[in-house]
C-alpha cells in the first residue's frame, strides 16, 4: 500500500514535469512517422508545397500599403511591375514585353505585353498601367519610389507603348518601376482580396494561421510549376522548427545554424544571405543614445566576429553600415572594420560621455526571429563587459511594428531592415532627418545634404561615391551598432528543385518544381 | 498502536533540503558565471562542466542553479501572495458569511473556471513580460485555491464551542480570527502551501516554456527547457539536466507534502 503510494506520487511528479518536455519528445516520434509517409508516398505527391513562415502578413495586402519584409517576400509572387528583378539583380520585362532606354538616359519606353491577364480574369490594358502608376505615386509608403516617380516630366502613350521622360537620368528608375505593381483599375479590394498579374494568385488567408496561393493559369510567361503554395504561420520559432523537423513543411527559409545542425530529415540545406541589415538600432532621440560618444562606445564594445561564431558558427557577413553585399558597388566592406572590438576604448568613451559606470537600457526584440533573439543575448553579454546592462525584452511582431516602429517607443532593438527595391535609396532614404520611416530619429545635416545631392547626381560613379559617403556618415556617427547580414539557411524538401536566392528579401515560388 | 515511520516525510524532507540548499548556494555561488559565454558550445557533461554547456557555451549546471533559484523565488512569492490574500478573503468570508461571502466565493469560482494558464496568459499580455509580472499573474491565480480552503476551515471552526465561549467572553474579532481560528487551520494550510508551491513552479515553467516568462539571458527552468528543445538531438544533456532538476524539485516537495499530511493525521 505504502509502496504503491510512493510510486504514484513519483509518477505524478514525473508526469507533470514530463508534460513540459512533451513538445521536445514529440519531435522524435513525429519525425519517425513522417519518414514513413515520405517513403510510402514516393514521387506521387500532389504538386503543391507547404512553406513555413515566422510571421503573419500585414493586415492590408494592398501592395502600396504593406510595409513588412515578410509580406513582400510572399506577395512578390502575386504582383508584378512592368519589369521585375531576377535572381541576378537585373530587371527583366514582365507586364511590359520590352523596355527601351534612350541614349541620354532620359526616356524610358515600355511596350505593354499582349495578353496579360489579371487574377480576376480581366485583361491588362494601358488604362490599368496608368492607374497603377498614379495610385502608386499618390499612395505608396515607399518614399524613394514616390520620389523617383515624381521626377517624371512627361508621360506619353502611343498605342501600346508607354514612355516616360525624366527630369534627369536616374540609374534607379527601373527599380522604382519594378515596384509599381500593376493592378486592375478601380478595383477597391486590394487590401483583402489582392489581384495582380504574378505567377501565383491569392486564394485565402486565415489570420495567424495560413496564407494560400494558387497557380495563375492564365499567366503569360513560363508561369508557376507548382499548383498551390500554402504558407503556414508559426509565430514561435521553436514551433516552426519542430514542424519542419517533423517533415510537415516543404520549405522554410531564414533558419539559424543551430537549427540546421539539428535538422534530421534529410532536407537539402542551401546557404545564402538574408539581404538584411541587422543591427542594434538605437533610438538616437533618447538619452543616453542621443550622445554620439555613447553610440560609438557601444560599437567598440560589440565583438561581431565573436557573435557570429557563437550564433552561426561564423556564417554571416559583417556590415558596418546600412548596406549589404548583394548591392555590389555600393557596399563598402571597409566600414565593417571601422569599430574594431576594443573594450578599453569603449569604457574610455563612456567615461568621456559622462557614464563612467555604464548605464542600463532595454533591447526590445521580436520573439519570432530566433537569429535576432540570439544576437541580442550575445550582445547583452558583450555589453556587460564594459558596464552597460542591456535588459532584453521579447515582444511579439505586431507589438514591435506598432510600438517600436510606429510609436518609436524603444531604446534599442535588434532587427534587420531589407531593401524594398533593388536601389540604395531603399536602404538609405529612411535615415534622412524628416523621413517618416526614420525609426531611430537619426539627425545629421551632412547626411541629408549628401543624400539629396546623390539623388540628383547624373553621373553614375559620382552618385555611387555620394551614396557611399552616406554610408560613411552613418558609420562615423555610429547611428546604430551595425552587426551583420545574416547567413540565410533554407531547408528545402529533397525532391523540390529550383530554389534561387535573390538579392532582395523575396522567395520566388514560380521557380520551384518537383523532380 | 505502534507508530509507523513516515518515509514520505524523510525522503521528501531530504530531497527538498538538498534542492533548497543547492538553490540557496546558487544565489551566492555558481561554478561559472551563468551568462558568461566562455567555454566551447555544446560540451557534453564532464568534470569541468557537470551538465555540459549550451548553445552559447554557457555552463548548464550554473544556469540550472540560477534557473532553479529564479523558479524558486517566483514560486515563493506566488504562494506568499496567494496565501496572504487567500487567508484574508477566506477568513472574513468564512467567519462572517452572508452576501459578501457569496459574492467573493462566486468570484473565486469564476477565476478557477478558467484554465489557469490561459488566464495567466491574459494577465501577462496586459501587464507585459517579466519576472515581477509573472509573480503578479500567478499570484492572482493562486488566491482562490487558498481562499477556499481557509474559508471552509473558518466556517467549520466558528461553530465550535470554544469560539462561542471566546465570543461570550468578549474577545475581539481580530483576535478570534487570527489567534484562535487561524492556528487550527494550519495542518490543512500547510499541505495547501506545499502543493501550491509545486503548482507555482510548474506554472512558471510552463509560462517560460511558452516564451512568456522571464526574459533571456536570465534563466529559469522553464525557459531553459524551452531553449533546449532545438538541441534535443545534438545536445540531449541540455534538456535532460534541466528536466531532471524540475522533476527532483517537484518530487521533493510532493513527497514532503504527502508526508506532512500523514503526520498531521496520525497526530
Amino acid at each position: 500500500m505504502m509502496k504503491k503510494r510512493i510510486l504514484a506520487v513519483f509518477l505524478a511528479a514525473a508526469a507533470l514535469a514530463g508534460s513540459l518536455c512533451a513538445c521536445g519528445g514529440a519531435t522524435n516520434q513525429a519525425g519517425a512517422s513522417s519518414d514513413e509517409t515520405t517513403d510510402s508516398s514516393g514521387g506521387s505527391h500532389a504538386n503543391e508545397i507547404t512553406v513555413g513562415i515566422s510571421q503573419d502578413l500585414d493586415n492590408s495586402l494592398d501592395p502600396f500599403v504593406t510595409n513588412a519584409a515578410g509580406t513582400r517576400e510572399v506577395m512578390f509572387n502575386v504582383f508584378e511591375g512592368l519589369v521585375k528583378p531576377d535572381s541576378q539583380g537585373n530587371f527583366v520585362p514582365a507586364v511590359a514585353s520590352a523596355v527601351d532606354v534612350s541614349g541620354d538616359g532620359l526616356t524610358y519606353s515600355f511596350t505593354l505585353r499582349e495578353g496579360v491577364v489579371f487574377h480576376n480574369g480581366s485583361t491588362c490594358t494601358m488604362d490599368d498601367v496608368l492607374y497603377s502608376f498614379e495610385t502608386c505615386a499618390a499612395t505608396s509608403v515607399y518614399s524613394n519610389v514616390v520620389a523617383a516617380l515624381s521626377a517624371i516630366v512627361e508621360r506619353n502613350v502611343e498605342g501600346n507603348v508607354l514612355s516616360f521622360t525624366l527630369v534627369e537620368p536616374n540609374s534607379d528608375f527601373l527599380s522604382a518601376v519594378s515596384s509599381v505593381y500593376i493592378l486592375p483599375k478601380d478595383y477597391a479590394d486590394q487590401a483583402t482580396q489582392p489581384v495582380g498579374t504574378g505567377p501565383f494568385k491569392y486564394v485565402s488567408r486565415s489570420v495567424q494561421e495560413n496564407f494560400i496561393l494558387e497557380k495563375h493559369e492564365a499567366y503569360y510567361g513560363e508561369g508557376a510549376k507548382l499548383d498551390k503554395v500554402t504558407y503556414k504561420i508559426y509565430e514561435d520559432s521553436t514551433a516552426l522548427f519542430n514542424a519542419l523537423d517533423s517533415g510537415s513543411l516543404d520549405l522554410v527559409a531564414h533558419l539559424t545554424m543551430d537549427q540546421v545542425n539539428n535538422l534530421s530529415n534529410g532536407y537539402q540545406v542551401l546557404e545564402g544571405t538574408m539581404n538584411l541589415v541587422q543591427a542594434i538600432y538605437l533610438n538616437n532621440a533618447v538619452a543616453p543614445f542621443d550622445n554620439e560618444l555613447v553610440r560609438q562606445a557601444m560599437c567598440y564594445a560589440v565583438d561581431v566576429d565573436a557573435m557570429l561564431n557563437l550564433t552561426a558558427d561564423g556564417h554571416g557577413t559583417r556590415l558596418g553600415s546600412s548596406m549589404y553585399p548583394a548591392f555590389g558597388k555600393y557596399f563598402d566592406e571597409t566600414l565593417a572594420e571601422a569599430y574594431p572590438h576594443d573594450a578599453e576604448k569603449a569604457k574610455a568613451l563612456l567615461a568621456q560621455a559622462g557614464y563612467p559606470d555604464g548605464f542600463r537600457f532595454t533591447i526590445k526584440v521580436p520573439s519570432n526571429y530566433q537569429p535576432h533573439v540570439d544576437t541580442a543575448v550575445v550582445l547583452a553579454e558583450q555589453l556587460k563587459q564594459v558596464g552597460i546592462t542591456a535588459e532584453i525584452q521579447l515582444i511579439d511582431w505586431n507589438t514591435w511594428l506598432e510600438d517600436v516602429y510606429g510609436n518609436r517607443n524603444f531604446e534599442g532593438t535588434v532587427v534587420g531592415f531589407d531593401a524594398s527595391v533593388l536601389s540604395p535609396t531603399a536602404l538609405l532614404a529612411r535615415w534622412v532627418s524628416d523621413s517618416s520611416k526614420n525609426m531611430i530619429g537619426f539627425r545629421d545635416e551632412e547626411y541629408d545634404e549628401v543624400y539629396a545631392q546623390a539623388l540628383v547626381t547624373v553621373d553614375d560613379a559620382e552618385q555611387t561615391a555620394l551614396f557611399k559617403r552616406c554610408l560613411e556618415i552613418l558609420s562615423e556617427k555610429a547611428a546604430n551598432v551595425y552587426t551583420q547580414d545574416l547567413a540565410d539557411f533554407v531547408a528545402v524538401s529533397p525532391e523540390l528543385k529550383g530554389f534561387e536566392f535573390y538579392p532582395l528579401y523575396v522567395i520566388d515560388m514560380s521557380k520551384l518544381y518537383f523532380e | 498502536m505502534k507508530k509507523k515511520g513516515n518515509p514520505f516525510l524523510y525522503i521528501g524532507g531530504a530531497l527538498s533540503a538538498v534542492m533548497t540548499a543547492l538553490i540557496l548556494l546558487g544565489y551566492f555561488w555558481t561554478p561559472y558565471d551563468p551568462t558568461a559565454m566562455e567555454s566551447k558550445k555544446f560540451l557534453p557533461p564532464s568534470a569541468e562542466h557537470l551538465l555540459g554547456t549550451d548553445n552559447f557555451g554557457r555552463d548548464i549546471f550554473s544556469r540550472v542553479l540560477e534557473g532553479a533559484g529564479t523558479s524558486f523565488f517566483i514560486a515563493v512569492c506566488v504562494v506568499l501572495i496567494g496565501c496572504v490574500f487567500g487567508i484574508l478573503i477566506g477568513s472574513l468570508c468564512g467567519y462572517y458569511g452572508g452576501l459578501a461571502d457569496l459574492i467573493l466565493t462566486r468570484i473565486c469560482d469564476s477565476i478557477t473556471a478558467f484554465p489557469s494558464i490561459l488566464l495567466a496568459l491574459v494577465i501577462i499580455s496586459v501587464l507585459g513580460n517579466g519576472t515581477y509580472n509573472i509573480i503578479i499573474a500567478l499570484g492572482i491565480l493562486f488566491i482562490p485555491s487558498f481562499a477556499r480552503i481557509v474559508r471552509s476551515e473558518f466556517a467549520r471552526v466558528r461553530e465550535l464551542n470554544y469560539i462561542k465561549s471566546a465570543k461570550l467572553m468578549g474577545v475581539g474579532t481580530g483576535r478570534i480570527l487570527f489567534s484562535h481560528i487561524l492556528p487550527n487551520t494550519w495542518p490543512v494550510l500547510l499541505s495547501a502551501i506545499t502543493i501550491g508551491f509545486n503548482n507555482a513552479i510548474l506554472s512558471e515553467a510552463s509560462m517560460s516554456f511558452l516564451g512568456l516568462g522571464i526574459q533571456p539571458p536570465e534563466a529559469s527552468l522553464g525557459s531553459m527547457l524551452s531553449d533546449s528543445q532545438t538541441y534535443l538531438k545534438s545536445a540531449p544533456w541540455y534538456a535532460l539536466g534541466t528536466g531532471c532538476a524540475i522533476i527532483l524539485l517537484i518530487l521533493g516537495f510532493s513527497l514532503l507534502a504527502e508526508g506532512l499530511q500523514r503526520e498531521s493525521k496520525t497526530v
